[in-house]
């Protein structure tokens, strides 16, 4: 049986606490722990199949043009060379999150350098490597192409509806303080820590690939029209996933690829990119160049505001770094500017990475924040408090639960805030110390989700469904939430995830998996929650289900006897309706980071890094403390290292590996404080609960940026902050 | 990777022999083989020498004799490397990671080629991967590029930071000639600048065989290593500076300084020990010891700020080596 | 002269382009050793010889007769994990889980380096005694990435097994 829930007004009934088990939101280590700390766990490429054959794709060494020839002959006499495989159903570039159409495929047109253009399949993989750097190939390389969005020729048009409201230039002129400042950010590379992986089997009339991918829902339908068969005929596997950040959203190029040989050759065949194709042709984030404008009164409020950004795309991209997303609802402001402008360049597909949008736009925005702050003369922490709307300023919405200003109060004690906001004070050593924070916003999505859950005879439990866990802790939460409307131990839970055989979940994206998916649990939990409750003469509210054993009034059963030898399944169907758009709905949070900053060198560490957040209710305390944390790092990252440099000559990715891409190393980052605020949103999903998979990213590098500027006296407005940015401005030491 | 004929030494004669046919040495293998991967090396025959008697460390007169085998590990980790040359301890630590330095060698660490991106990318020109290509570097992204000692071929740097402190110290390269006969190189003099022919990272002749470091007697002084990067850990250097720096009565008895990240070899001026030999420390005296240093260095847009990065890094580093607190 | 893997005998006569990883992943089946960048930029492929971490995409298998290895298969099982294994566990000192069998024989051979007294590049005196503080041990794991962002989970976990093994 199927459930439906459309969500079309808060849930108010808040079911999870009324709940006898008290699993839900519990530090629970996570199921798959034993198996990941083991490396029992089996990725996308480590399954053993008999006769399997190795594929290395072949990367573009021209940024536009044509593949002219390809000389197989090249290769083909090669020790352990099976085929040179340049097909139509290949794939040029990733697929968006959620397209469930095949990206482009022509790998015969070269839109990027690095994309795809053939797949050398040998018997071993070191031989299949070799011939792929022999191949040789003839381009028709153009001229014309352009590498740079800030190229005066690079066409540029407006993406989506601008926000304009009243008059932010005269405001601007007219305000007390007045803030008009240029940011920048650079490119991004997920780098998940498992490259992109597929092994294709074709057993005549369908394929099964094992894969590494995080939406299989979407996937299927991509890796199908990619390749002209229905998606009866396509199976994904993908129960773990090394790590995604949106690089894994939508089908990879390797995947349609293993695909075709597999179907050619008949032969199971595996295509690993290797770690510098993962640079080059998977995704980036954009680029962003982003002015902000922030005019305020006398007392610090917020009446003009105005953030419009520059991003990059390829040409016929839907795709653009959704820049000002927070900046809609976050602050007040009636006079209102709000854009992004997308450049059409030849680089690499630009697509989502861990938050997109807020991610490069709240480090921004508070930096530019705190620049008012500074202007002011005002604690940087109560011009955020001033500024917190009662309604949303473009769609006089009223905002679900936001426990922003809790945030902001509570992390400021436990952190010591100081309000004495003068720069360059403190010195130890060589280096220069200062505090800063930031406000964290990430706007809360939610998907549709299907899940079946099975309550066995023997009174344990199987939730199972395609959706995936990239390290998000949906094994843990799940079965948390399973547990705890069915009173049952998480051990008695199992959770199936990542097989496009199951019901179709949210997948892994938007921050959306846990409330949409867990959504779909809950519902069919109650559902078989009713036909207990029906067995026992009671109504459903009037069941307590606790230890495998249900009570109704004075009767207290075995949940075994209940069933007495049947089992119930029920596949949750939840779907976000009219709630979506009744209310302003965010994650919020605050940071406070403390850092050194090298007088001499310009090099900056970060000493302490604090984050206190409120998403709703956490489903599993550990792991949302976990996914704060990991986005906290992202932040380091973002703010002092991480830089994709394009050659501006050509477009090639110039530090295409993990030697000279810097992600945080351990020492980058000190002991990490994260607080968790007990929330309920009932606006938010049946869970009352939000999504935090992205939150502990959003403005974090900008605590970071106003931190230096505290520390040092230096403000330095392109990201990312590196030593020699820092040494432009830096005193004599 | 391309095949490859693999053997193992099974002496030192066989190895130089297997070398004087062509056969590239492997031992620690772990810039070798990732550049073999990326076929910007291609070797047809390797000889494997890691069973070769070449371990040890060893005292050699006053100074100590580091086998050319010895791990970078058991290197930053033997005690009287330690307590007598702590330069050299810091510097090693201070490079990759201990997984890399567990298997990088003291003889593969001097021949680290360089990290320059264009030369890891064989689809771009790059004269020292391919000669006669051209430089991509030049007018392309050079961030982590040379300021001293440039030519139009090349602008390069010499990678490691062993190699810096080596330099400071004045160690001395044992080699074995193809011939079989011995000769010494000193650090300060092994690696080469580019010239128009930076495809020569260093002086090695086809067939000779590093196989071993000699340090000189103990220096003694205060011994410092500092490096600059953007990441804390498992970074190459912006700048990095070797120190050896002796005081007495507060003023510098002696001190050699070498420098890391600045140029295709571990840069060491005589001009500025001189200098420093002497002279009562002050801010000024590392300002000029920091204009002969500078002299001649020349940016090439995206490492320009290394001139003032060195400035004030050489700064830091006199204050420390000098300074009470330190 | 064969190799040993985790306590097994095993006789390389493959392609001697093989890496110890390939070989483990591929030949030998112990797909717990990953790779993440096969050029020693990760350390996701971190496992041990005669007892030393190392990177195993940096070495070919055919120069490894003699030496013993040990894989994280060789530390524990899910039914029977290393003290670190469930320290890593209980700490959340992972997320994908894909950096995490690097990590684990990485702290494994960190702990009894830091026992040899081998200093490390944040050790204050490096001719004195070596203290595991948090930043000694940031610095030693080091090697190993995670893209999740667990450091400071990952520090916890092996901060309470070097406690307990006082």
């Amino acid at each position: 049986m199927t459930r439906l829930l459309t969500m079309d007004a808060p849930d108010e009934r808040n079911r999870l606490d009324a709940m006898a088990q008290g699993v839900i939101g519990k530090p629970l280590d996570r199921p798959d722990g034993p198996a990941k700390t083991t490396g029992t766990a089996k990725y996308a490429a480590e399954y053993n199949i008999p006769g399997c054959v190795e594929g290395v794709l072949v990367t573009a060494a021209i940024s536009k043009g044509r593949v002219a020839s390809i000389d197989d002959s090249s290769v083909m006499s090669m020790p352990g060379v099976i085929a040179v495989i340049a097909d139509e159903r290949m794939t040029a570039r990733s697929a968006q999150g959620g397209a469930g159409k095949s990206p482009v495929r022509q790998i015969d047109r070269v839109e990027y350098w690095g994309q795809p253009v053939a797949l050398v399949v040998a018997e071993s993989f070191e031989q299949a490597r070799d011939a792929a750097k022999h191949l040789r190939i003839e381009y028709q390389a153009d001229e014309d192409a352009i590498v740079d969005q800030h190229d005066a020729d690079a066409p540029v048009e407006p993406y989506g509806d601008p926000v304009v409201q009243g008059d932010l230039g005269h405001v601007m002129k007219q305000a007390a303080f007045a803030v008009d400042v240029t940011y920048t950010t650079e490119c991004h590379n997920s780098a998940p820590m498992e490259p992109h992986a597929s092994i294709a089997e074709w057993d005549g009339d369908k394929l099964t690939v094992h894969t590494s991918l995080q939406m299989i829902k979407y996937n299927v339908k991509e890796m199908a029209d990619a390749l002209g068969l229905s998606t009866e005929k396509v199976r994904l596997l993908s129960p773990y996933v090394g790590g995604g950040f949106g690089s894994k959203l939508g089908v990879s190029v390797e995947g349609a690829a293993a695909a075709v040989a597999a179907i050619k050759l008949k032969r199971p065949v595996r295509v690993v990119l290797l770690r510098q194709q993962v640079f080059q042709c998977v995704m980036r984030r954009s680029e962003t160049t982003q002015r902000l404008r922030l005019a305020a009164d006398k007392d610090g409020r917020l009446i003009g505001f105005g953030h419009e950004a520059k991003v990059s795309n390829l040409p016929d991209e839907d795709f653009a770094e959704p820049v000002t997303q927070a900046s809609e609802f976050l602050y007040p402001g009636k006079n209102r500017t709000l854009r992004v402008d997308l450049a059409r360049i030849h680089l690499v597909t630009a697509g989502s990475v861990r938050a997109p949008g807020e991610a490069v736009g709240m480090q921004c925005l508070e930096s530019a924040m705190d620049e008012l702050a500074n202007q002011i003369g005002i604690d940087p922490v109560e011009l955020r408090l001033r500024n917190i709307p009662e309604r949303h300023p473009s769609k006089d919405i009223p905002y679900s639960s936001r426990k922003l200003a809790e945030c902001l109060r509570d992390g400021a004690k436990r952190f010591g805030w100081s309000a004495d906001r003068k720069p360059a004070q403190l010195r130890d050593g060589e280096w220069w110390i200062g505090t800063g924070m930031a406000t964290a916003c990430r706007v809360h999505n939610l998907n549709e989700a299907q899940a079946r859950v099975t309550l066995r005879a023997d009174g344990t439990a199987e939730v199972a469904s395609d959706m995936t866990d990239i390290g998000t802790g949906t094994y843990a939460v799940l079965s948390q939430i399973a547990g705890e409307m069915l009173g049952l131990d998480i051990k008695d839970v199992s959770v199936k995830l990542g097989d496009s055989n199951f019901p179709p979940g949210a997948g892994s994206g938007g921050s959306w998996g846990a409330p949409s998916t867990g959504s779909a649990v809950f519902v069919a939990c109650e559902a078989i929650r009713a036909e207990l409750a029906k067995r026992l003469g009671c109504t459903e509210t009037e069941l307590t289900l606790r230890d495998g054993f249900a009570t109704a009034g004075n009767r207290r059963v075995a949940l075994t006897d209940v069933l007495s030898g049947d089992h119930f399944e029920e596949v949750g169907h939840f779907k976000a309706g009219k709630i979506t758009d009744a209310f302003s709905a965010a994650m919020y949070g605050a940071f406070f980071a403390e850092v050194g900053v090298n007088a001499y060198t310009g090099e900056v560490r970060v000493r302490r890094f604090q984050g206190t957040f409120g998403f709703g209710r956490p489903l599993n305390a550990k792991t949302a403390t976990s996914q704060c944390m990991g986005g906290m790092v992202w932040g380091i990252g973002s703010a002092l290292t991480e830089d994709l440099v394009f050659d501006k000559r050509n477009g090639h990715i110039v530090n295409p590996d993990l030697a000279e891409y810097h992600l945080p190393v351990n020492l980058d980052v000190p002991k990490l404080d994260v607080v968790l605020l007990d929330e309920r949103d009932p606006a938010a999903s049946p869970l009352q609960a939000k999504g935090v998979g992205e939150l502990g990213i959003c403005g974090a590098a900008g605590a970071i940026c106003n931190a230096i500027y505290h520390a040092s006296g230096v403000r330095v407005r392109s990201y990312p902050i590196t030593p020699d940015k820092v040494l432009a401005e830096l005193p004599e030491p | 990777m391309r095949p490859f004929l693999y053997s193992r030494a099974d002496g030192l004669d066989h190895a130089v022999q297997l070398a004087r046919e062509g056969a590239r040495p492997i031992a620690g293998g772990t810039n070798l083989l990732d550049l073999m991967k990326l076929q910007i090396e291609a070797p047809e025959r390797l000889v494997d020498i890691n069973r070769l008697p070449l371990g040890g460390i060893e005292p050699d007169g006053e100074g100590v004799r580091i086998g050319a085998l010895v791990s970078n590990s058991a290197c930053a980790a033997d005690e009287r490397i330690r307590r007598d040359y702590p330069v050299l301890s810091r510097a090693i630590l201070a490079g990759a990671t201990f997984q890399l330095r567990n298997k990088a060698t003291t003889a593969g660490n001097l021949c680290q080629r360089t990290r320059c991106y264009y030369f890891y990318n064989i689809d771009t020109p790059c004269n020292k991967r391919r000669p006669g290509s051209g430089c991509s570097a030049i007018g392309g992204f050079n961030r982590i590029h040379a300021i001293l000692g440039t030519s139009d071929a090349c602008i390069a740097t010499y990678p490691g930071d062993m190699a810096v402190a080596l330099a400071a110290l004045n160690a001395q390269v044992e080699i074995t000639t193809a011939q079989g006969r011995k000769r010494h190189v000193p650090v300060r003099g092994f690696h080469r600048l580019p010239g128009d022919t930076p495809e020569k990272d260093n002086v090695l002749e086809p067939g000779d065989m590093i196989t071993a470091v000699a340090l000189p007697p103990p220096a003694g002084g205060r011994q410092i290593y500092r490096k600059v990067r953007e990441r804390s850990s498992y970074a190459f250097a912006l700048v990095s500076i070797a120190a050896v720096v002796r005081m007495e009565g507060g003023k510098i008895a002696a001190a050699s300084l070498a420098f890391g990240g600045l140029a295709h070899k571990p840069w060491h001026d005589p001009r500025i020990d001189e200098l420093l030999a002497g002279a009562m420390p002050s801010d000024a005296l590392a300002d000029k010891a920091a204009d002969l240093l500078l002299e001649g260095a020349q940016g090439y847009g995206d490492n320009d700020f290394k001139i003032p990065l060195a400035r004030r890094a050489l700064k830091a580093v006199l204050r420390e080596a000098t300074g009470d607190a330190a | 002269m064969p190799l040993t893997i985790n306590g097994t005998e095993r006789t390389f006569d493959g392609d001697p382009r093989t890496t110890l990883l390939d070989y483990l992943r591929r030949d030998c089946n112990l797909t717990g050793t990953k790779k993440g960048c096969d050029h020693g930029q990760c350390g996701a492929c971190t496992v041990l010889i005669n007892g030393q971490r190392i990177n195993s995409c940096l070495t070919l298998a055919v120069m490894h007769d003699g030496d013993a290895i040990t894989t994280i298969e060789g530390l524990g099982d899910p039914q029977n994990m290393h003290p670190l294994q469930a320290a890593f566990v209980r700490h959340d000192g992972y997320q994908c889980g894909y950096c995490t069998p690097g990590q684990i024989c990485s702290a494994k051979a960190m702990l009894d380096e830091a026992a040899l007294g081998w200093p490390s590049f944040v050790t204050p005196d490096i001719t004195g005694e070596v203290r595991l503080t948090r930043d000694e041990i940031a610095e030693r794991m080091s090697g190993n990435l995670c893209r999740c962002g667990a450091y400071s989970n990952i520090v916890d976990a092996i901060v309470e097994i070097m406690e307990a093994q006082r």
